[in-house]
C-alpha cells in the first residue's frame, strides 16, 4: 500500500515538474515567439503555409475561424470514413483485412475526428496498417492540435481589446502540430519502443508454443508511433484491441509510467500556458489547483476501492482486486491509470474498467460525467473548465448583484448562452443516449454483466462517448448498428457544438473593452474562488448524474 | 462562395498533415526503431540457439503461452471476462479455478495467490506475481526431481520490477522461467 501511495505522489510531482517548463514552451509557440526548434522547423512551417495559399498572419473572425475548424474536420472525417470502407483494396495490408461495415466506419471516423477514440472494433483483427497510420495516427495528431488551436482562440478573446479577429486557425493548427506534438511524440515513441512496444511494417509473427507446440500469432504493426500520440493528444484509441493493457502496447512498468505521464502532460501544461498568456500566472494556477484537487481525490478513491473493496474467496490469499488487471500494473498503477485516463478525455485503459470494483468504476464514470474538465482533453479540457469558471463568476455576480467580470471582461447574456451550450451539451447527450439505449429492444443482448452492473455498462458507454473520452466497460458489445450510429452522432455533436460555442464566445469577448478591476470585483485567483468553482462543478455533475449513478454503480455496490 | 474560399486551405492543410504526421513521422520512427531496437520493435521474440547450432523461436516474451504440465510454471487464466469482480458469475468462475488448482497440486495447502485465479486485462498476461511463482516452486521441483532451491533461483532470475523500487509491481515472466527450466535459456 505504501508503494502505491509513493507511486502516486511521484507521478504528481513529476507531472507538475514537467508541465511548468512545457507550459512556457507552448505559450511561446502559440504566440509566435522563437523557441529552440524554430531554426529547424520554421522553413517547414513556411512551406506549409505557401502550399496552402494561406497568409500566415491572416486574421480570422470568429465565424471564419469556426468555419475553418469545421471544414478541416469534415475533410478528415470523409477521408477516414472512405479509407475504412476501401482498405481491403489498398496496399500495406499484410493480414488482408477487408473494408469495415458502413456503420463501423461512420462510428470510427466520428470517434477519431472528435478526439474521442471510442473503439467498436479490435485493431489487430479489423484494420490494415495503412488505415492505422494514414488514417488514425493523423487524426490523433490533428484532432488534438485543433483542441489547442481553439483554446488559444479563446485565450485571445480574453486578451485582445476591441478586436474583431482571433488569429488564424491554420497557423494555430500547424504550429501546435509541428512544434508540440511531433517532437514530443518522437521522444515518447522511442522510449516506448525501447521497452518492447512494436514498430514495424512486417506481417504478424507465427511462433510455436513451448509446451504444446501449437501455433501462436503475435500481432505486430507500426504501433509505437501511434501510441505516443494517442497518449500525448489525449486520444486513447488503442492500436490493439486490448489497448494499453496489451503487453505489446505497454510492456513494462516504465512504459506504463511514461504513457500515464504523457496523458496528462499537455492538459496540465496548458494551465501554465494560460496563466502566461493572460499575463497573470495566478489565474492559471487557480485552475491547475482546482483540477488537481479533483484528480487527487479520484486517485485516492479509486485505489482505496480496488484495494479494500475486493471480494475475498475461501482458500485464496487476501489481496486487492486482480480481475481484469495485469500483474505488472497491479492495483496501484491500474487505479492511478483509471483516474488519469478519465480525468483527461483520453480513454485508453491498462485494466478492464468493467472489472473495476463498483465504486472504483464509478470514480472513472463520474470524472467523465463532470464534462472532461479535470485536465480533460488537450485544449478542450481547459476551454471546458473556463466555461465553468465563467459560470461560477456569473453565479457569484448574481449573489452580490454586480455585473460579473473575468480577466477584466464583462460577462454578458450572449457569453452565458455560449457557456450554457458548452456546459450542458455533454450531460444532456449522455443521459439521452443512455435512455435511448436502455429502452431499445435487444439492449440486454449487448451486455456481459447483469443487474445494476449491466446498466452501468450502458451508462459508462454513453458517458464516455458523450464526453469524448473513449474508454469503455468493455463487456458492452459496441459494434451494433444502433450504438455505432447513435454514438457516432453524439460524439460529433458533443465535440463540435461546444467547440463552435467556444469560438463565438471568444469572438464576442475579443470585441469588449477591458474594465479595470475595482474594489467589488470578485477575485478569481484565491482559495475562496477555488471552493466556489469546485462547488459549481460538483452541483452540475451531481444534479445531472446522481439518479443514474444510483441505479448503476451505487446499486451495484449495495447489492453485491 | 466564402466557404469555397476556405475549402482549399482546409483540403491542402489536411493533405499536408496526412503526409507529415501519417507518412513521414511513421516511416522515420519505424526506421529508427528497426535500427536502434530491432528485437523490441519486432515483438520481443525469444530465439534460442540449440545444441546442434540451429536457431529456434519460442514466441514472444510479452505474450503468455499455455502451460498445463506440473513440471512447468503455470500462468494466469487465459482470456478476458469483463465480469464485475463482485458478481455471482465471477464467484463461480473463481471457485472453479480454485478447485482446478487443488486437484492439480493436491498436496499444496497454502492460500492461492489472487492473480492465479483471476483473468488479466490483456488475456495474455505474460507474468505472474512472485507469490504465485513461489506457490508453484515445490510442485515444479518435485515433478522435475530437482532441488526446490534450484527452481527458486531460476524464478528469481526472471523476476523484474518494480521500476526504481516504486513504479509498478514485481513480476515473474512465466515463459522465460519455463525455458530456463528446460535448459533453453541460461539459468
Amino acid at each position: 500500500m505504501s508503494r502505491m501511495v509513493l507511486q502516486d505522489i511521484l507521478y504528481i510531482v513529476i507531472l507538475i515538474g514537467l508541465s511548468v517548463p512545457l507550459g512556457s514552451y507552448i505559450y511561446k509557440v502559440m504566440t509566435g515567439q522563437k523557441v529552440f526548434l524554430t531554426r529547424v522547423l520554421a522553413p517547414v512551417e513556411k512551406g506549409i503555409y505557401r502550399m496552402m495559399g494561406a497568409v500566415p498572419d491572416e486574421e480570422m473572425s470568429a465565424k471564419k475561424y469556426a468555419l475553418s475548424v469545421l471544414l478541416f474536420s469534415a475533410a478528415g472525417f470523409l477521408f477516414l470514413f472512405l479509407l475504412l470502407l476501401i482498405q481491403g483494396f489498398l496496399p500495406l495490408n499484410p493480414e488482408g483485412m477487408n473494408g469495415t461495415s458502413w456503420h463501423l466506419a461512420f462510428n470510427t471516423a466520428a470517434s477519431f475526428v472528435s478526439n474521442t477514440n471510442w473503439q467498436a472494433y479490435a485493431g489487430e483483427s479489423t484494420l490494415s496498417y495503412l488505415t492505422q497510420f494514414l488514417g488514425l495516427t493523423v487524426q490523433n495528431f490533428v484532432s488534438a492540435a485543433t483542441g489547442i488551436a481553439v483554446l488559444f482562440a479563446l485565450i485571445r478573446g480574453f486578451v485582445l481589446k476591441q478586436k474583431k479577429t482571433l488569429g488564424s486557425f491554420w497557423v494555430d493548427l500547424t504550429r501546435s502540430t509541428l512544434y508540440i506534438f511531433i517532437p514530443l511524440s518522437f521522444v515518447v515513441s522511442l522510449l516506448l519502443i525501447s521497452q518492447g512496444v512494436v514498430q514495424t511494417f512486417g506481417p504478424y509473427h507465427e511462433a510455436a508454443m513451448l509446451e504444446t507446440g501449437a501455433a501462436q500469432t503475435i500481432p505486430l504493426g507500426p504501433a509505437a508511433s501511434q501510441i505516443a500520440i494517442k497518449q500525448l493528444g489525449t486520444n486513447g484509441g488503442g492500436f490493439f484491441g486490448m489497448n494499453s493493457a496489451f503487453p505489446l502496447e505497454n510492456p513494462t512498468p516504465f512504459s506504463n509510467f511514461i504513457q500515464a505521464l504523457s496523458i496528462l502532460l499537455i492538459p496540465a501544461a496548458l494551465c501554465v500556458s494560460f496563466g502566461k498568456a493572460v499575463k497573470n500566472g495566478k489565474q492559471g494556477r487557480t485552475i491547475y489547483i482546482t483540477m488537481m484537487i479533483f484528480f487527487a481525490a479520484a486517485i485516492a478513491a479509486a485505489t482505496v476501492s480496488e484495494q479494500f473493496a475486493a471480494p475475498a474467496f475461501q482458500g485464496v490469499a487476501v489481496s486487492g482486486s486482480m480481475e481484469g488487471k495485469e500483474v505488472i500494473h497491479g492495483v496501484g498503477a491500474s487505479s492511478l491509470w483509471a483516474a488519469v485516463t478519465t480525468a483527461a478525455s483520453n480513454g485508453s485503459v491498462n485494466a478492464m474498467h468493467d472489472s473495476l470494483t463498483p465504486l472504483g468504476g464509478m470514480v472513472s464514470m463520474f470524472l467523465m460525467q463532470l464534462g472532461e474538465i479535470v485536465f480533460g482533453g488537450v485544449g478542450s479540457g481547459l476551454y471546458g473548465m473556463l466555461a465553468f469558471v465563467l459560470l461560477t463568476v456569473f453565479i457569484a455576480g448574481l449573489m452580490v448583484g454586480r455585473t460579473p467580470e473575468y480577466l477584466g471582461k464583462k460577462v454578458e447574456p450572449f457569453d452565458m448562452k455560449m457557456v450554457c451550450l458548452i456546459v450542458l451539451a455533454p450531460p444532456l447527450l449522455t443521459l439521452l443516449g443512455t435512455a435511448a439505449a436502455v429502452v431499445s429492444p435487444g439492449a440486454v443482448s449487448w451486455l456481459t454483466n447483469s443487474g445494476a452492473h449491466g446498466f452501468s455498462e450502458i451508462l459508462y458507454a454513453f458517458s464516455s462517448m458523450a464526453n469524448n473520452n473513449g474508454s469503455a466497460f468493455a463487456g458492452f458489445r459496441a459494434d451494433t448498428v444502433f450504438t455505432n450510429v447513435l454514438g457516432g452522432v453524439i460524439m460529433l455533436l458533443v465535440r463540435f457544438i461546444p467547440m463552435t460555442a467556444v469560438i463565438f464566445l471568444a469572438g464576442n469577448m475579443a470585441q469588449k473593452k477591458t474594465v479595470a478591476a475595482g474594489e467589488g470585483t470578485l477575485s478569481t485567483s484565491n482559495g475562496t474562488f477555488v471552493g466556489l468553482l469546485i462547488g459549481v462543478i460538483l452541483i452540475i455533475g451531481a444534479l445531472s448524474f446522481l439518479p443514474a449513478l444510483a441505479l448503476g454503480p451505487i446499486a451495484d455496490f449495495f447489492t453485491t | 462562395m466564402k466557404s469555397m474560399k476556405l475549402l482549399r486551405p482546409a483540403l491542402v492543410c489536411f493533405a499536408l498533415m496526412t503526409l507529415l504526421c501519417g507518412v513521414l513521422y511513421t516511416v522515420v520512427i519505424t526506421g529508427a526503431a528497426q535500427l536502434l531496437f530491432p528485437n523490441q520493435a519486432n515483438g520481443s521474440i525469444i530465439t534460442v540457439t540449440l545444441k546442434d547450432g540451429t536457431k529456434k523461436e519460442y514466441g514472444s516474451e510479452l505474450i503468455a503461452q499455455e502451460f498445463t504440465g506440473p513440471e512447468y510454471l503455470v500462468g494466469r487464466p487465459a482470456g478476458v471476462t469483463n465480469l464485475s469482480p463482485t458478481s455471482e458469475e465471477q464467484k463461480k468462475l473463481v471457485e472453479e479455478r480454485i478447485d482446478w488448482w487443488h486437484s492439480f497440486d493436491p498436496g499444496n495447502t497454502a492460500d492461492i495467490p489472487m492473480d492465479l485465479v483471476t483473468a488479466s486485462a490483456s488475456g495474455v498476461d505474460p507474468n505472474i506475481s512472485p507469490a504465485a511463482a513461489e506457490y508453484q516452486a515445490a510442485r515444479i521441483a518435485a515433478a522435475r526431481n530437482v532441488p526446490v532451491e534450484e527452481v527458486r533461483r531460476i524464478i528469481q532470475t526472471y523476476t523484474s520490477g518494480p521500476f526504481l523500487g516504486v513504479i509498478g509491481e514485481p513480476a515473474v515472466n512465466v515463459l522465460k522461467v519455463n525455458l530456463a527450466l528446460d535448459g533453453l535459456l541460461s539459468s
